[in-house]
């Protein structure tokens, strides 16, 4: 099978994720554009696999999603604290931590 | 006695003892202290008799006595042991020392009478005894070093005693620092010889001088001359013993008077195997002890302030004694003869000087006394048995010694022999000169006493016997000390073994250099009563000549050192510490600063904003994989 | 296995430190005694070490040897001779009257004075009061003190260089702490700004330090590679038995990464300029343990490691070395003269007589270096006595500047008296023991190199100067309204000053049991160096 189209597309959603993270203010659409980069990587990811025949990408992307949820529990958690003390989900408002 | 020697310990330990004691003692010694510091100096005088004694029983080259105490320094090739040496040249010092040291032990007793510190006084010279005498009974040069620095130690603390005079403290502080100087040859000395022979000991170190190069033993020889220069007052070194006469006058008639000053005679007379050996430094010696006795001399006819000009002889009587050790072995005999002739009329005539004061409310300036001789009877004929001793009265004590370091110099020979002679001779007339003129203007005229600084006229009075004791004791000594050690030359006789002797041959015949040398005298004495005796003192002092001027402030030595020294220095520590502080410190500071500057700089790329970081990250991200492909393409 | 006595040594300090530190705030005084106590326990296992040790035996001796970090052949190792039996019991003599002396240096402030003697460097602000923070300035100075004790004492020990490194770099932190958070109560500005002077001097110890081990662990790595492991007497056997070559580049590369490293912490000139802001802006105590213990791990280290590894290196470099320790000598003292404030004299001073002791160990004599140790030691000791006693001083008028003194000696004669000897010793009077070893340095450079001799020899000429010269401006003179009132020594202070200068003297008159020691020490080195002393020019007659 030729894998080019799934890379293209991957490619596509990652460029578009990137992007939006360095593009976006809001902390949420920030999120979810680090999600579609994860996604994207899942893709490439699965499409290797396919075209090598054999799961190990695969098992990659279920580690991947794992740590995808785990990172949205944290993420919203920081999110919405954030949002509480500063009314605000902008990333540039929380930009204490500098020198 | 078997084992004499174990008592060489004993002379240096006594006053010691007694230093220890009255030094840690507390105030519990207030009351006795002072006895118990002339007791111990008394001990070290008997036990230094009981030595002689022993001496005298024995065969002539067989009287040193050796005492082995302990293992000091011993590192590799280098062994310092502190060991003594008492041979007749040590038991002449430690006889002298003992002798007029505990004289004036006794003498201070009353003269610090009314002094609430006395204890420390006397703590203070029983350490300065013991210094001394370490410094003659030493075996190597190392242990002579420690005596050396100690009798500086004790000098310092005594010139300083009156610490809340800071004119006191000044001028001790001067007294060290130039000693410290000299000391600075001392050492190097040291250092020579152990390069040289391996050792500092006195008896490798002479006996092998005959196998060193002559370079060597000049060096050696101006290193010593350096030491005994800065010990003894000699130009040009000498600026420090004017102001030492801050001490207390018992201080200055034991210490800068009748024994420390003269180490620096004891040193090179130590030493004549090394000089001997080294014609360049002989006549670096002879020289400074020549320039030496005539710029003394020349101060001593300025001051107005009767321990100045006493040390201003001092200083010039020292000049001979320096002047007859550098002839050599002509000489050696002479210089320490002289040197106890005027340990015991000098000592006399600055304990008369401290009666005097004692009796004028602490005065010294000569020209508020006239007429005490009234007053001051036994002052009177002490000092002035002294002052015809030092001016080389016929039949008194100066006058063998004189005669003899004059004839000494003639006998030199050629032109230096002239020269040389010619000096002692106008020295002479000085020295006559400027005592007489001591005389008159203490003793003699019309009182021009003035009030103290409480507003109280002096009431001149005898001292105390414990003073005057000390000042007869003295005076009998000035009178006969000379003519007893020329007996059939006696002390020549005596010194023979360890300094050798060589009986010069003078160009002119003894009778006629003694008639000149009295001539020299008389003429001095005369031109003094001329202008002291005859007209009366002015109170305050003439303008005087340019010489008389230059004179009061001792040849301007002082000044030079000022500007050369002082001032140069302070100007060098000064800029060196903008140097440290400024291009030392700054180089480091500065390479501080321009890292504290880029980090200001880079820390800007510290923004806060998560998105910049991002950018960062990606941006890495993407060097890192154009890298990568570019390796690969490579 | 005998009992690891080398351990012990430095065990006992760490774990007193320990404790002390764990001492409940409300009780200070147990605190003090504890740690005097503990240092007094060292310096009986220091006595041991030299009884134990015996002269004429090995050159290490009581040594001890563990496996550390097995993959890099670092080595738990340790074993003294003769110079480190010296100075550990120099070490141990110290520390006991540095700690009467600063006994209460670190009490808080009656009235709690933020900054004063306690907060940390930099911090500036304390504790709005005692209650609510467990403030603990007075354990927390001790358990510093006796940790320092503790790693200049295994500094001496070690035998492997990794373990030396380690603990050269590892002592810096708490003497910085000791520099920056006990400073000098008598300061001349406000508070704020003596905060902040402590604070510059202690970051400037600190980096001068830390950039001169920084150089020596490159050093150290780069000895690792060529010589394959970190044993002092591994690889000194092997450079003398030519089993290990060094290229003469390398060789040279190396020391200096060693020398650079020991030359900050000696102070030698121009790396001096951090120790007279450090011992200015700490308590005397601290001053005294800088410049009397600490920094002689670094000419200690000169000895042992540079001589040791490098022979020839060593040999190359003594021109240029020579030349800095000459200039030390001459430059700290003309800068001690210039001085106003006491404490920094004293420095200058030190940095005088550090060049003296580098001077000695580079001769390349056995006077030299028998001189150096002895120098260590004495040196020790008289600064020990006289910044105890200026420290003394200075806690009764509350200023270091010369020029507020006048007249001490009428006031306080026995305070006076102790400083003069102090002084003197400073100064290397004969009769006390700087003059022995002094006067060692000076022969056995002289022998050598004459020209050096000479010129260093004016440094006794300009010690007097300094000396004498604070000496009057301070104690002489007429009394001072300010200092009319001042009380003489107390009996914890003369308890300080008194045996202090008892060493002083019987070293000076009877230095035969430390020569004993030494001396073989010595030797070995210069066999390290492959140097014999100079011969006399002719033999004398016996």
């Amino acid at each position: 099978m030729n894998p080019v189209n799934y890379l293209y597309l991957a490619a596509l959603l990652f460029t578009i994720g990137a992007s939006g993270v360095l593009i976006r203010r809001n902390a949420i659409v920030v999120f979810m554009c680090i999600e579609l980069m994860l996604n994207a990587c899942n893709l490439s990811l699965v499409a290797f696999s396919r075209m090598h025949g054999n799961l190990d990408g695969q098992i990659i992307a279920f580690f991947t999603m794992v740590v995808a949820a785990a990172e949205v529990v944290v993420g919203l958690a920081i999110i919405v604290s954030l949002f509480r003390s500063r009314h605000s989900a902008s990333v540039d408002d929380a930009s204490l931590m500098k020198l | 006695m078997d084992n004499a020697e174990n008592l060489i310990a004993l002379l240096v330990a006594a006053p010691l003892l007694g230093a220890v004691v009255l030094l840690l003692g507390g105030r519990r010694l207030d009351r006795t202290g002072h006895w118990v510091g002339t007791a111990l100096a008394g001990a070290s005088f008997v036990v230094a008799v009981v030595l002689f004694t022993e001496m005298l029983g024995r065969p002539g080259d067989d009287r040193t006595l050796y005492q082995h105490l302990f293992s000091w320094i011993p590192v590799g090739g280098f062994q310092a042991d502190v060991a003594f040496q008492l041979d007749q040249l040590s038991m002449t010092f430690v006889l002298l020392i003992t002798g007029v040291g505990s004289l004036i032990h006794l003498y201070s007793v009353g003269y610090m009478e009314h002094d609430e510190r006395r204890r420390r006084f006397f703590g203070y010279l029983n350490l300065f005894l013991a210094a001394m005498l370490l410094l003659v009974l030493a075996d190597n040069y190392l242990l002579l070093y420690v005596g050396w620095e100690g009798v500086g130690l004790a000098s310092y603390l005594l010139i300083g005693f009156w610490q809340h005079k800071p004119s006191a403290a000044t001028a001790a502080k001067k007294a060290f620092l130039v000693n410290r100087v000299g000391d600075m040859g001392l050492s190097l000395a040291i250092m020579v010889m152990f390069t040289t022979f391996g050792t500092f000991a006195f008896g490798p170190v002479l006996d092998s001088t005959g196998s060193a190069s002559e370079g060597t033993l000049t060096a050696l020889g101006l290193l010593l001359l350096l030491a005994a220069c800065g010990k003894s007052a000699q130009v040009p070194l000498q600026s420090w013993l004017g102001d030492a006469m801050e001490g207390p006058t018992p201080v200055s008639a034991l210490i800068h008077a009748a024994t420390m000053v003269t180490a620096g005679v004891y040193l090179i007379t130590r030493s004549g195997a090394i000089f001997d050996a080294a014609p360049a430094a002989q006549l670096a010696v002879v020289t400074v002890g020549a320039v030496t006795l005539l710029f003394g001399a020349i101060v001593g006819c300025a001051k107005d302030d009767i321990k100045k000009a006493l040390a201003g002889s001092t200083m010039s009587q020292i000049g001979y004694m320096i002047l007859a050790a550098g002839l050599g072995p002509v000489g050696y005999a002479f210089a320490i003869m002289h040197l106890v002739t005027h340990g015991f009329f000098k000592a006399g005539l600055f304990l008369g000087a401290g009666s005097v004061m004692h009796g004028m409310n602490d005065e010294v300036d000569m020209r508020r006394y006239g007429g005490l001789r009234r007053y001051m009877p036994i002052t009177f004929v002490t000092f002035g048995l002294g002052y015809l001793a030092i001016i080389g009265f016929p039949g008194l004590s100066g006058f063998f010694s004189k005669d003899k370091i004059i004839e000494a110099a003639f006998a030199k020979g050629g032109t230096e022999g002239w020269i040389l002679g010619g000096a002692a001779l106008l020295g002479a007339a000085i020295t006559a000169f400027y005592m007489t003129r001591v005389m008159l203007m203490t003793f003699f005229g019309e009182k021009r006493w003035q009030p103290d600084a409480k507003g109280e006229l002096p009431h001149p009075h005898e001292s105390p016997r414990t003073m005057t004791a000390p000042m007869i004791v003295l005076a009998f000594g000035s009178v006969f000390a000379g003519g007893l050690l020329s007996w059939h030359e006696s002390f020549v006789k005596w010194l023979e073994p360890v300094t050798g002797f060589d009986h010069g041959h003078a160009p002119l015949g003894a009778a006629a250099i003694t008639t000149a040398t009295v001539a020299a005298m008389v003429l001095g004495v005369a031109l003094a009563y001329l202008q002291y005796g005859r007209r009366p003192v002015p109170a305050t002092p003439p303008r005087g000549s340019l010489l008389t001027r230059a004179a009061r402030r001792d040849l301007l030595q002082d000044d030079l050192n000022h500007v050369v020294l002082v001032r140069g220095g302070e100007h060098l520590t000064r800029s060196l510490v903008y140097v440290d502080h400024s291009l030392v410190d700054g180089v480091v500071n500065g390479t501080a600063a321009s890292f504290g500057g880029l980090s200001g700089r880079l820390r800007k790329l510290q923004n806060g904003y998560a998105r910049t970081y991002a950018v960062t990250m990606f941006g890495g991200a993407a060097v890192l994989i154009a890298a990568t492909l570019l390796m690969r393409a490579v | 296995m005998s009992f690891p006595l080398l351990t012990a040594a430095a065990a006992l300090p760490a774990l007193g430190a320990i404790a002390t530190a764990a001492v409940p705030a409300g009780r200070r005084t147990a605190a003090k005694w504890l740690a005097l106590l503990v240092s007094l326990g060292t310096l009986a296992l220091a006595a041991v070490i030299a009884v134990r040790f015996e002269p004429g035996g090995e050159r290490y001796q009581l040594t001890e040897s563990h496996a550390w970090i097995a993959d890099f052949g670092v080595r738990y190792e340790l074993g003294v001779d003769g110079i480190a039996v010296a100075l550990i019991a120099l070490t141990a003599v110290l520390i006991p009257f540095i700690i009467l002396a600063g006994w209460n240096d670190a009490d808080p402030a009656p009235d709690a004075a933020p900054g004063l003697g306690g907060a940390a460097p930099g911090s500036g602000g304390t504790p709005a009061g005692a209650k609510h923070y467990r403030w603990r300035p007075t354990q927390g100075f001790f358990a510093l003190i006796l940790s320092v004790e503790a790693m200049v004492i295994l500094s001496f020990e070690a035998t492997d260089v990794f373990l030396f490194y380690i603990l050269f770099e590892a002592m810096l932190i708490p003497m910085y702490f000791l520099i920056g958070g006990f400073g000098d109560r008598a300061h001349a500005g406000s508070d704020e700004h003596a905060a902040a002077q402590r604070s510059y001097a202690a970051v400037k110890f600190l980096l001068y330090n830390l950039v001169g081990g920084l150089i020596m662990l490159a050093a150290v790595i780069g000895l690792y590679v060529v010589a394959g492991n970190f044993s002092l007497t591994e690889i000194a056997a092997a450079r003398a038995d030519g089993t290990l070559e060094m290229a003469a580049t390398i060789e040279r590369l190396l020391f200096l990464g060693f020398f650079f490293a020991f030359a900050v912490k000696a102070p030698l000139w121009p790396l001096h300029t951090w120790l007279p802001n450090a011992m200015g802006e700490s308590t005397a105590p601290v001053a005294v343990l800088i410049t009397a213990v600490v920094d002689k791990v670094g000419t200690f280290a000169m000895l042992r490691f540079c001589l040791g590894l490098f022979p020839e290196a060593s040999a190359w470099a003594t021109p240029v070395i020579l030349g800095l320790a000459l200039v030390s000598i001459v430059y700290g003292a003309l800068l001690a003269v210039g001085q106003r404030d006491i404490k920094r004299l004293i420095a200058y001073a030190s940095i005088s007589h550090f060049g003296f002791i580098v001077m000695g160990i580079f001769a390349m004599t056995t006077q030299g270096q028998s001189g150096s140790t002895l120098y260590m030691v004495n040196h020790g000791i008289s600064t020990a006595a006289l910044m105890l006693v200026a420290g003394f001083l200075i806690s009764r008028r509350g200023s270091r500047l010369i020029a507020d003194y006048g007249g001490v000696q009428k006031v306080a004669p026995v305070l006076a008296g102790t400083f003069l000897i102090g002084g003197l010793a400073t100064l290397s009077l004969p009769g006390l023991a700087p003059f022995v070893s002094e006067f060692l340095v000076l022969v056995g450079t002289f022998t050598r190199y004459p020209v050096v001799g000479v010129i260093a020899t004016l440094g006794i000429v300009l010690a007097a100067l300094y000396t004498l010269v604070l000496y009057q401006r301070t104690m002489t003179g007429p009394v001072k309204e300010e200092v009319r009132t001042l009380p003489d020594l107390r009996l914890r202070e003369l308890v300080v000053v008194t045996p202090l200068i008892a060493l002083l003297i019987f070293l000076g008159v009877y230095p035969k049991p430390l020569t004993d020691i030494v001396n073989p020490a010595v030797e070995h080195t210069m066999s390290d160096v492959r140097q014999k002393d100079p011969r006399p020019e002719v033999e004398a007659a016996q």
